[in-house]
């Protein structure tokens, strides 16, 4: 491997017979520009192959846009490019959260939104007469490409081009990545680990030079970051911790004064554009470890440079004593006073639960019902990173050897990455660009010492048969030359070894993206009986038959899961959606659906509810239905309607749907609505009637009768259904 | 005891002068401003304390410009001072530039947010 071996060594003047590439020599190039021209060509295949291996599911499938998220970001997308920027900054839909409607502008990250239509724009202006859709769709597998240059220059940054080339290859295929970047994924982390990684590259970089114009950079990237993801909040709190780390260790410099202040006053004044972000840089919990920071820096330098022109220790000592009292009594009085008149936020539970994971389960059921905000799982960590697991510990040496502020930085951004990844599934994908760095040094490293040690062989063989003359280096050299053969060997077995070993990386990265994170999750597959495939197409159907059937006007109340989907497919109105943002709203949905069916029916009119769509996979098995969220339905309504109480839909502690469940639970408008004519189908042979295959079991309730409600529409496969909500009776 | 932290104080704040005085004058000239940008950022703040903080945005780009354009000062004249060995590879001129670019941008963005 050529590629990895680096100006350390020289070839010797046997060189061009041993090298491999024939062509190269008729060219006539020196060995430098050979050494270019073999970076910049892989560099050029792996940004193919990073935005290649995310296209499973438009190859398989077709070009959609993949599970909820995604569909309102495409929905304000679409709105971005035919209203333009001024309508967008300043949306109120009054779509969503019937009857409170939701200011969008305000509560959106639009760095996602505004990056697809600018490419929209740029590619229109050359005349390809492409649809918005097919760009939200390929705009993830775009990102991670350039994702992957970031990566190649930062790992140049860190250790050398050996490194960075290792770590552009291994970032291309990681699976940590690729889960929230296929194409179809069109989500804010396809574009937010770009910013990320970006903005940490600039970042060190201000510090590696001292330079104000990389600080600026690191400041815009900063911004680009805040501007399309909430996890900005880990740049804001790492790099001041870095910083800290840095002045503890007293490895601090002038380069580093420069860098930080730069990227702090321009990047928070930048962030503060963001509506959504407001004003939070100076007044929210989460940011105050940078402006602590910030002033400390301050102070620090400031008693150093007083130190550096005072040449008279003793002066010096009186003149610290009274500056520390000073700056910590005043410090520590404003933060006081700000916490306690609560100016000053205390961390919001969603950053607060990273910090003490219990904190979510207790408190905030919505949080803890995310599946993604779970802990992670061994599997898991082994699943997104195979050989990468056991590759960061010996990167992590690799870089305690060497020691400088990059390797310093990208070893807190590991640490403390990693031990997210721990705490929440999701976050996994922020520790992925941190794994692959530090296994990219690993890597580097030791294939170039294996390579070196076998060179270096070759060489003294020559030098050793050339010189020897006196008999003491005569011997030295001979004990040398029975030594070589076995370690000559033995590195070639590693280096053997190694390739294997990313060989096989390469196999699992590619199987794990083509069964697990290519699935569009709207549309479900599935074997049949002869191993044909079938393909679920219920859940578009279902939103197509909303926008074709119903009135324009018309309001659909479902669990908030679907509310992203029915906006941007069905083009109605719904009572609830993914934002979450009013827990309230949400449990009077959560109580409507798990009280009885007059109670619901109350509620139903005071929201002017037409339509109820609810989720049934007792047919097709679909596990993923809402008997099965059935459960946090009734938690989350009985966390603000004490009248919906757990037990009553559990039996001895356990959930059930079949002869034995709960009363209330087998008359509860959930059940009747999924189990609506039900009892009369088969669903699998040998089985009696009513016999739901997601669970297992036959329904209890098999006759169910409905007063409220009429069935509007029911899917194919009987995944998605619709009902009608009936107009009062008449009086007489 | 108190006449000793006194005569300390002197002694601190004589040599300190002395020291001062002897800095070449273009970073006093710098260092002239950052005192000049400081006392500004001080006097908003006392109005605001004064008259109260609405609109807070116009209140924060107003600060953040004095203490923006205060830090970016220090930071040129770090580079401009020719007794940090780490940056006697940048030309003065290179420093400059990058001063004025960023004091630029900072200027920008405050005038978006001034409201």
């Amino acid at each position: 491997m050529g590629a990895k071996a680096e100006n350390g060594v020289k070839p010797p003047p046997l060189a061009p017979s041993s090298f491999p590439f024939p062509f190269l020599r008729t060219l006539k190039l020196k060995t430098k520009q050979q050494e270019l021209l073999i970076r910049v060509s892989a560099l050029a295949l792996i940004y193919v192959l990073a935005f290649a291996v995310r296209l499973f599911s438009v190859l398989r499938y077709e070009s959609m846009i993949h599970e909820f998220d995604p569909y309102f970001n495409y929905r304000t997308t679409l709105f971005l490019t035919k209203n333009g920027f001024y309508e967008f900054w300043n949306w109120f839909d009054a779509e969503s959260w019937y009857p409170l409607g939701r200011i969008i502008g305000g509560t959106l990250f639009p760095g996602l939104m505004v990056t697809a239509a600018l490419i929209y724009r740029a590619l229109r202006f050359l005349t390809f007469a492409i649809h918005i859709r097919e760009v939200c769709v390929l705009t993830a597998p775009f990102f991670a490409s350039n994702t992957t240059l970031v990566a190649y220059f930062f790992g140049k940054e860190i250790w050398d081009a050996g490194a960075g080339l290792a770590a552009a290859a291994l970032i291309a295929i990681c699976p940590g990545y690729i889960s929230r970047s296929v194409a179809g994924s069109y989500d804010n982390e396809g574009v937010a680990i770009f910013a990320l990684l970006l903005t940490f590259y600039f970042f060190v970089k201000a510090v590696n030079t001292g330079s104000l114009a990389w600080g600026l950079a690191s400041a815009f990237g900063y911004f680009y970051m805040v501007s399309a993801w909430g996890g900005y909040v880990f740049i804001i709190n790492l790099v001041p911790l870095y910083v800290l780390v840095l002045l503890i260790t007293g490895r601090y410099s002038m380069r580093l004064y420069v860098a930080y202040n730069c990227m702090y006053i321009l990047g928070m004044l930048l962030a503060m554009q963001i509506r959504f972000v407001g004003f939070q840089h100076v007044q929210s919990g989460e940011h105050m470890a940078a402006m602590g920071v910030f002033f400390l820096m301050q102070v620090f330098y400031f008693v150093d440079w007083v130190k550096y022109i005072l040449h008279d220790p003793k002066l010096f000592h009186s003149f610290l004593r009274i500056t520390l009292t000073c700056s910590i009594s005043v410090g520590a009085l404003a933060l006081g006073i700000g916490m306690a008149t609560g100016y000053i936020s205390p961390w919001t539970g969603r950053f607060y639960s990273l910090l003490d994971p219990t904190y979510a389960k207790d408190h905030i059921p919505i949080i803890a019902s995310v599946s993604e905000h779970q802990p992670t799982a061994w599997s898991s960590f082994m699943f997104d990173f195979h050989i990468l697991l056991f590759l960061f510990p010996a990167g992590l040496y690799f870089c305690f050897k060497r020691l400088s502020d990059a390797t310093i930085f990208i070893v807190m951004y590991g640490l403390t990455s990693m031990y997210f990844a721990g705490v929440m599934v999701r976050l996994i994908l922020v520790a992925t660009p941190a794994v692959c760095l530090i296994s990219a040094v690993a890597v580097s490293a030791t294939i170039k010492n294996l390579t070196r040690l076998i060179r270096t062989k070759s060489k003294a063989s020559q030098t050793g048969s050339s010189k020897g003359t006196s008999s003491l280096k005569a011997s030295a050299k001979a004990s040398l030359d029975q030594a070589l053969p076995f370690q000559r060997n033995a590195a070639i077995a590693l280096l053997a070894g190694a390739f294997y070993l990313l060989s096989r990386y390469a196999i699992h990265c590619t199987w794990v993206t083509s069964e697990a994170y290519s699935s569009p999750s709207i549309v479900l597959a599935a074997r049949g009986a002869h191993g044909g495939r079938v393909i679920f197409d219920d859940y578009r159907e279902a939103y197509f038959w909303l926008r074709q059937n119903t009135s324009p006007d018309a309001k659909v109340m479902s669990w908030w899961d679907y509310g992203y989907q029915i906006t941007a497919m069905g083009n109605r109105t719904v009572i609830v959606d993914n934002n979450t943002w009013n827990n309230t709203h949400i449990a009077t949905v959560g109580r409507a659906m798990s009280s009885y069916e007059d109670e619901a029916y109350e509620i139903m009119q005071s929201l002017d509810v037409d339509y109820v769509l609810v989720v049934f996979g007792g047919v097709t098995g679909y596990s993923s239905d809402d008997i099965n969220k059935f459960l946090w339905m009734v938690r989350i309504g009985g966390g603000v309607f004490p009248v919906i109480k757990e037990p009553d839909y559990l039996v001895n502690g356990e959930y059930r749907v079949d002869k034995g469940a709960a009363p209330k639970m087998l008359n509860c408008l959930m059940y009747k609505l999924c189990y609506y004519r039900f009892g009369e189908l088969t669903t699998e042979y040998g089985k009696p009637t009513g016999y739901d295959r997601a669970r297992g079991v036959e329904i209890g309730n098999k006759n169910v009768k409905l007063e409220y409600l009429e069935e509007a529409f029911t899917t194919s496969n009987w995944i998605v259904r619709i009902y009608k909500v009936k107009p009062p009776k008449n009086r007489w | 005891m108190a006449k000793s932290t006194s005569s300390d104080a002197q002694m601190l704040i004589r040599s300190l002068r002395t020291a001062y005085a002897a800095t070449p004058t273009n970073l006093k000239i710098i260092d002239l401003y950052v005192v000049y940008a400081i006392v500004t950022a001080v006097i908003q703040v006392v109005y605001m304390v004064i008259v109260g903080s609405f609109p807070f945005n116009s209140f924060l780009s107003g600060v953040l410009s004095c203490v923006g354009t205060a830090v970016l000062a220090v930071c040129l004249r770090i580079q401009v001072n020719k007794e940090n060995k780490e940056f006697k590879d940048l030309p003065p001129e290179r420093a400059y530039a990058d001063f004025v670019f960023c004091n630029l941008v900072l200027h920008l963005v405050i005038m978006n947010f001034l409201g």
